[in-house]
């Protein structure tokens, strides 16, 4: 039981069962999944499709939050990304075609790779706080996203590039393999090398990591361009699904719900250890969480309320010292005037 | 003269989790008298003057002032009671003018503003009231750390500070610099201030001190007039009296290994840490550091290991100059260094025994040649049998073992990079008995299959015990080098300290 328990994902699964199970209550036919022109439907499909590019985002965003830094700029990433695709598949002479799609995706990679190098060269060389240094691309980079499209959405009709982010394939979302893939392939960089460990390390315990001779600054810049190049493939769904780039929305507040998503999924915020497992299982509780708002019919003015509350109580749930306390009250105060190590809460904020 | 004192604590006692910090501490303080409190770190000093600023509350006995009894139950509750302490990094702010950091909180104000005029004629009244001449103006950041150091001071004992508390005061300022906060301290102190003076430096508490309280392990050991003590007494009392039962050293006459040198630091220093010293080491051969904390050991071997950079000297590896620019180069050159600070510097609290114990070979082997999971484990089991490691589990949490445990475990996490050079630095503080005598013998065998080894321990015995030479450090300075022949005894290496003098 205690193995169960404690294991680093049983409170994320957790609540995302039960939130599944409270639509249930409200939704009969929520986990009812269908075939239809050889496409599958249904919520818990919803779900995971719409959610894919957060789950993207995310997980670069454990690899940063890993080092105890924190990358802010993603949101804007999503947006450039976007916008250079849409704007070079718009002015291209054969939208339609799969090499125009191609470069469009290199280019939006290849930009995402130099913005992610930048921060990684703020943070890791020149020794800017990771909350600042990130800040500047996230304030700035709308007005980027903004100058590509010149103010305008850019609509685009492709049908290669709408297969990205809106498009099937094996009757499953595209999206949906594509983030699958890119959550194997993290997870393959960070746990068959020494990656994760060496992450975990710098996170955990800077001084000591530095003394055993782990070269940290590159490790540090490799995780903000992945976490870039994560973002942009995030930004290429989203805009493929609406055929569109929107320099103004694309992806707007989605740092916040990649942080969400990767505290929900039980990675530190101090940084050190971390879990992809945990953060995909963080983003679908989020994207439910946003499904949930609609299918109880929540008005939309207490949507964020209502996220505020699940996210506040899910933390709270998986803080060990939270725990102890609510422990100690139910058993009485037997050991009341013990005083309690003033330790952190695990999530962090 | 004395009639009573202006601030006596009666059996103080302070637990932490695990620790007694201060166990039954008694602590007079008349008024005109500097007052050296005296120990290592460790030994409780810094608690004792929590409790005394209110910082921490004690567990029991007893505070009292001027005979009544107090309870002190904040910083600001104890400088109102007329207790002022100046920390050891100036606690003011830098970008505000001296006027403004000496009355900061505390402002006069006339219509409910502040009357800037009045406070800087005041501020320059306290200023010169001492015999200092500061520009009261001047943003505080302009003037030097040591003025600054007075700044804290004039601010101190204006709230009239009937007792004034300086920690470690001089650390950080040069010989000039002292004599100037000497000159203020003897003001003071004859317009009847009780100060409680905290340093390392031996010389400048006989200069300053009248009195002084030694502690050791969280208790008094003593109150003597610094007249009626010497300072190898002195170092004695804070080290430990046990010097009984030092026959079985009998083993450390041994035959010292010849050769060249693996190591050598010529004129190696860095300012305001440690001062250039001369130290070679020899394949097999086990060089001792002794001396008082805070002495600069620590600081001499980060220099050898590239955690701190030299800015003069060289050091040579195998006869050719080499720069240590990073641990990371010195881990190259085959030298591994165990820090004294087993959780701020060593461990990784959240990763496993195996992971701990991997981490410097795999990050010397780079991120993308991974060990096996096999080659891991393999690692880990051997190692923890090896050193006996309890819970011998691999995939327990490092944060859960004892220290001992701990410390055997960053023992194997460089044992496995196979360095030439291992660089100890207190490993056996705070551990048990047995993983002690574990690790010294471990130091013993490794020495003998021909690893250099350099070992820093305030304990004298220990020292003696493995070393084939012993280096004296005292005030960050090496001031002697003693060969473990036989002769040499706790008792001279503490005279050695004591006195600065190669006797």
């Amino acid at each position: 039981m205690k193995l169960v328990t404690g294991h680093r994902l049983f409170w994320p699964a957790v609540v995302l069962i039960a939130l599944l199970l409270a639509n249930l209550a409200f939704t009969p036919d929520f986990f009812a999944i269908r075939l239809r022109d050889g496409h599958l439907y249904g919520s818990l499909i919803d779900i995971l499709h719409f959610g894919s590019p957060l789950i993207l985002v995310a997980l670069g965003m454990t690899l940063v939050i890993a080092t105890g830094g924190i990358d802010l700029s993603v949101g804007s990433t999503v947006a450039i990304a976007a916008a250079l695709a849409c704007l070079h598949i718009s002015e291209s002479d054969d939208p339609g075609s799969v090499g125009t799609v191609l470069t469009a995706v290199a280019i939006a990679l290849g930009v995402a790779l130099l913005l992610g190098a930048a921060n990684g060269v703020l943070v890791a060389r020149i020794g800017v706080q990771p909350i600042i240094a990130t800040l500047i691309l996230m304030v700035a980079g709308r007005g980027v996203a903004q100058l590509i499209t010149d103010g305008q959405i850019i609509t685009v009709t492709s049908e290669p590039f709408k297969l990205i982010g809106g498009g099937y394939w094996l009757t499953v979302p595209f999206s949906i393999l594509l983030a699958a893939a890119v959550v194997l392939f993290a997870s393959m960089l960070t746990r068959r090398t020494a990656l994760g460990l060496l992450l975990e390390s710098v996170g955990g315990n800077p001084v000591a990591s530095r003394l055993v001779g782990i070269r940290a600054a590159g490790l540090i810049g490799l995780v903000y361009v992945v976490s870039a190049l994560c973002a942009a493939l995030a930004g290429l769904m989203i805009s493929s699904n609406v055929s569109a780039a929107d320099g103004n929305n694309a992806g707007l507040w989605i740092e916040l719900d990649a942080i969400l998503a990767v505290v929900v999924g039980g990675t530190s915020l101090n940084g050190g250890r971390f879990s992809l497992g945990g953060t995909v299982l963080g983003a679908l509780v989020i994207q439910t969480l946003s499904t949930t708002v609609y299918t109880i019919g929540i008005p939309p003015e207490t949507t964020l309320v209502f996220k505020a509350v699940v996210v506040i109580a899910v933390c709270l749930v998986q803080s060990p010292v939270f725990r102890a306390k609510a422990a100690r009250r139910k058993s009485g105060a037997r050991h009341g005037n013990r005083p309690v190590a003033s330790k952190k809460l695990e999530v962090g904020a | 003269m004395r009639a009573q004192p202006v601030l006596e604590v009666r059996g103080i006692r302070k637990e932490f989790p695990g620790v007694v910090a201060l166990d039954g501490v008694d602590f007079r303080l008349f008024p005109g008298e500097v007052h050296a409190l005296m120990g290592e770190n460790g030994a409780g000093k810094s608690t004792l003057i929590k409790v005394l600023t209110g910082v921490y509350e004690s567990d029991g006995g007893e505070v009292s002032l001027a005979g009544q009894t107090v309870r002190i139950g904040g910083p600001l509750e104890a400088q109102q009671a007329g207790i002022s302490t100046v920390y050891q990094e100036v606690n003011l702010c830098p970008n505000l003018s001296v006027a403004e950091n000496i009355f900061i909180g505390r402002e006069p104000r006339r219509f409910g503003l502040i009357h800037w005029a009045e406070l800087r004629r005041r501020a320059a009244a306290s200023v010169a009231a001492l015999d200092l001449d500061i520009d009261v103006t001047a943003p505080l950041n302009s003037h030097s750390i040591a003025v600054q150091q007075l700044v804290a001071i004039v601010r101190a004992v204006d709230v009239q500070a009937k007792v004034l508390i300086l920690d470690e005061p001089t650390s950080s300022l040069d010989r000039d610099e002292v004599r100037q906060l000497f000159t203020v301290l003897r003001r003071l102190r004859d317009q009847g201030v009780a100060i409680l003076f905290v340093s390392h430096f031996l010389d400048q508490i006989y200069e300053i001190c009248d009195r002084l309280t030694i502690l050791r392990g969280g208790r008094q050991e003593g109150e003597y007039l610094t007249s009626e003590l010497n300072q190898t007494q002195l170092v004695a009392q804070m080290i430990g009296g046990e010097l009984t039962g030092l026959a079985e050293l009998a083993d450390a006459t041994r035959t010292e290994p010849t050769g060249t040198s693996f190591l050598r630091a010529e004129g190696l220093g860095r300012r305001g840490a440690v001062e250039p010293y001369d130290l070679a080491i020899r394949p097999g051969e086990v060089v001792g550091l002794a001396g008082l904390l805070g002495s600069g050991r620590t600081e001499a071997a980060r220099l050898l290991f590239g955690a701190d950079q030299s800015d003069q000297g060289t050091v040579k590896i195998d006869g050719a100059v080499t720069a240590l620019r990073s641990p990371r180069s010195a881990i190259g050159h085959g030298i591994a260094f165990c820090s004294e600070n087993r959780k701020t510097e060593g461990l990784v609290g959240e990763l496993t025994v195996r992971e701990n114990i991997v981490l410097a070979l795999q990050a010397a082997r780079g991120w993308t040649r991974p060990l096996s999971r096999a080659a891991q484990d393999e690692l880990a089991i051997r190692w923890i049998r090896a050193l006996d490691i309890r819970p011998n589990n691999p995939e327990a949490l490092i944060r859960n073992l004892s220290g001992g445990n701990q410390q055997k475990v960053l023992l194997a996490r460089w044992l496995i990079t196979d360095p030439k050079l291992l660089i100890l630095d207190e490993p056996t503080r705070g551990i048990d008995i047995g993983a002690k005598t574990q690790i010294q013998k471990l130091v013993a065998k490794l020495a003998g299959d021909g690893m250099s080894v350099l070992f820093i321990s305030a304990e004298l015995e220990e020292v003696l015990r493995l070393s084939h030479r012993v280096g004296v450090l005292r005030d960050h300075r090496l001031v002697a080098e003693l060969r473990n022949d036989g002769t040499l005894t706790p008792e001279r290496i503490m005279s050695t300290i004591a006195s600065g003098a190669t006797s």
